[in-house]
C-alpha cells in the first residue's frame, strides 16, 4: 500500500471585494462583497505589470483557508 | 528513522511473505469476470483468517477493507464495492499481512481474461519496472538507484510514473521511513544498508502521471481516466543482494 507523498496544493478560495484603505509596503484592507474585511497584499504578477490600486477599486482576491481574515489581491477590476 | 532488521527479524519477515505469496496464488486464481470486488475482499478476508494472520490494511488509516481493488483506471487504494469486474479489465490486488508482529506488504495487476495488447504492454512494462528497481536494492547502492531505474523503464516506454504515492520501508509498521519514490536521479538519497526492508511498488500510467483522490478520501484516480497498473514486492537488503521477500 503506497504512502500519499504529498497533498494536492490546497483549493484558494476566490472572492471579490473593495478597497478601503491603502497601507504601508502595498498591503491593503479590503472589504469583502459578505462585509468582511481582510488584510491583502498585491500579487507579484500585479506588482511586476505596475497596476495600481487605490481606495474604491474593486478587486479579485484569493483567500487561503487556513487564514480568512488574509488575502492575494490578484486582479483589479477597471 | 530508518530500522535495521536482524536476520531473525527478516527470517520472520520471510515466512510471513510465503503465507502472502500463497494467499495471492489463491487470489489469484480465483478472480474472474463477473466478481464484483466486494466479493474479492470477502474471499482474501476468508484466506486471511485461514492462514491465521492478520490483515494489515483494515482499520489501517481507517482503510476499510482487507485488499485494495483498483480497477483500469483507478491506480491505487481502491475501496472494495459492489463494482464488477469485467472481461477486458485489468485489476491491481494490494495486499498486506501482518504476522508475529511483522508486516509484509505485495501487489499485483492482473488481466482478467482476454485484454488489449495496450493493458498488456502496461502490465508487463510495470512489472519489468518492478524489477528493474529491485536490481538495485544493494549494498553501496543508494535510494535514488532504485527511483531512477523505475522511471527510466517507464518512460522509455512511454509511460509516465505517478509522483503522489511512493513505496515505503516495512518491518514492525506497515509504513515506516524511508519513502520509496518511483521517479528520481541516481546517486541520490540515502544509502542502502543490509538488513533494509523496503517495499517497492511502481504505479505506472499509461497517460500523464497525474492523479487525483477521490471523495471517499481513498481511491486514487488517474486525471485523464487513462489506464494505471502496480506491482509490488516486499524486499530485503542481504549480504548476497536484494531477496523478494514475498
Amino acid at each position: 500500500m503506497p504512502i500519499c507523498a504529498f497533498k494536492m496544493k490546497e483549493e484558494l478560495i476566490e472572492t471579490e471585494g473593495t478597497i478601503t484603505e491603502a497601507l504601508p509596503n502595498a498591503m491593503f484592507r479590503v472589504e469583502l462583497e459578505n462585509g468582511h474585511i481582510v488584510l491583502a497584499h498585491v500579487s507579484g504578477k500585479m506588482r511586476m505589470h505596475f497596476i495600481r490600486i487605490i481606495p474604491g477599486d474593486k478587486v479579485k482576491l484569493e483567500l487561503s483557508p487556513y487564514d480568512l481574515t488574509r488575502g492575494r489581491i490578484t486582479y483589479r477590476y477597471k | 528513522m530508518i530500522t535495521i532488521k536482524s536476520p531473525q527479524e527478516i527470517e520472520t519477515m520471510r515466512q510471513a511473505g510465503k503465507i502472502l505469496k500463497r494467499i495471492f496464488d489463491k487470489l489469484r486464481r480465483y478472480i474472474s469476470a463477473g466478481l464484483s470486488t466486494q466479493e474479492i475482499d470477502n474471499y482474501a478476508a476468508k484466506l486471511i483468517l485461514d492462514e491465521n494472520v492478520s490483515a494489515a490494511f483494515k482499520g489501517y488509516k481507517g482503510f476499510p477493507a482487507c485488499v485494495c481493488t483498483s480497477i483500469n483506471e483507478e491506480v491505487v487504494h481502491g475501496i472494495p464495492s459492489e463494482r464488477q469486474i469485467k472481461l477486458g479489465d485489468i485489476i491491481s490486488l494490494d495486499l498486506g499481512i501482518g504476522y508475529k508482529g511483522y508486516f509484509v506488504d505485495s501487489a499485483i495487476t492482473m488481466p482478467v481474461s482476454e485484454i488489449d495488447s495496450r493493458l498488456e504492454k502496461l502490465v508487463k512494462v510495470t512489472e519489468e519496472c518492478l524489477y528493474q528497481g529491485i536490481k538495485q536494492v544493494r549494498i553501496n547502492k543508494r535510494l535514488g538507484d532504485i527511483s531512477s531505474e523505475v522511471q527510466k523503464h517507464a518512460e522509455a516506454n512511454g509511460y509516465s510514473v505517478v509522483r503522489q504515492f511512493v513505496g515505503h520501508g516495512i518491518g514492525r509498521n506497515l509504513q515506516e521511513e524511508p519513502e520509496v519514490p518511483n521517479y528520481g536521479e541516481p546517486n541520490q538519497g540515502i544509502d542502502l544498508k543490509e538488513g533494509m526492508v523496503l517495499a517497492i511498488e511502481p504505479m505506472i500510467n499509461m497517460g500523464s502521471w497525474e492523479v487525483e483522490i477521490l471523495e471517499n478520501g481513498w481511491t486514487v484516480r488517474t486525471k485523464d481516466k487513462l489506464p494505471s497498473a502496480h506491482f509490488e514486492h516486499t524486499v530485503a537488503i542481504t549480504q548476497k543482494g536484494p531477496e523478494v521477500l514475498t
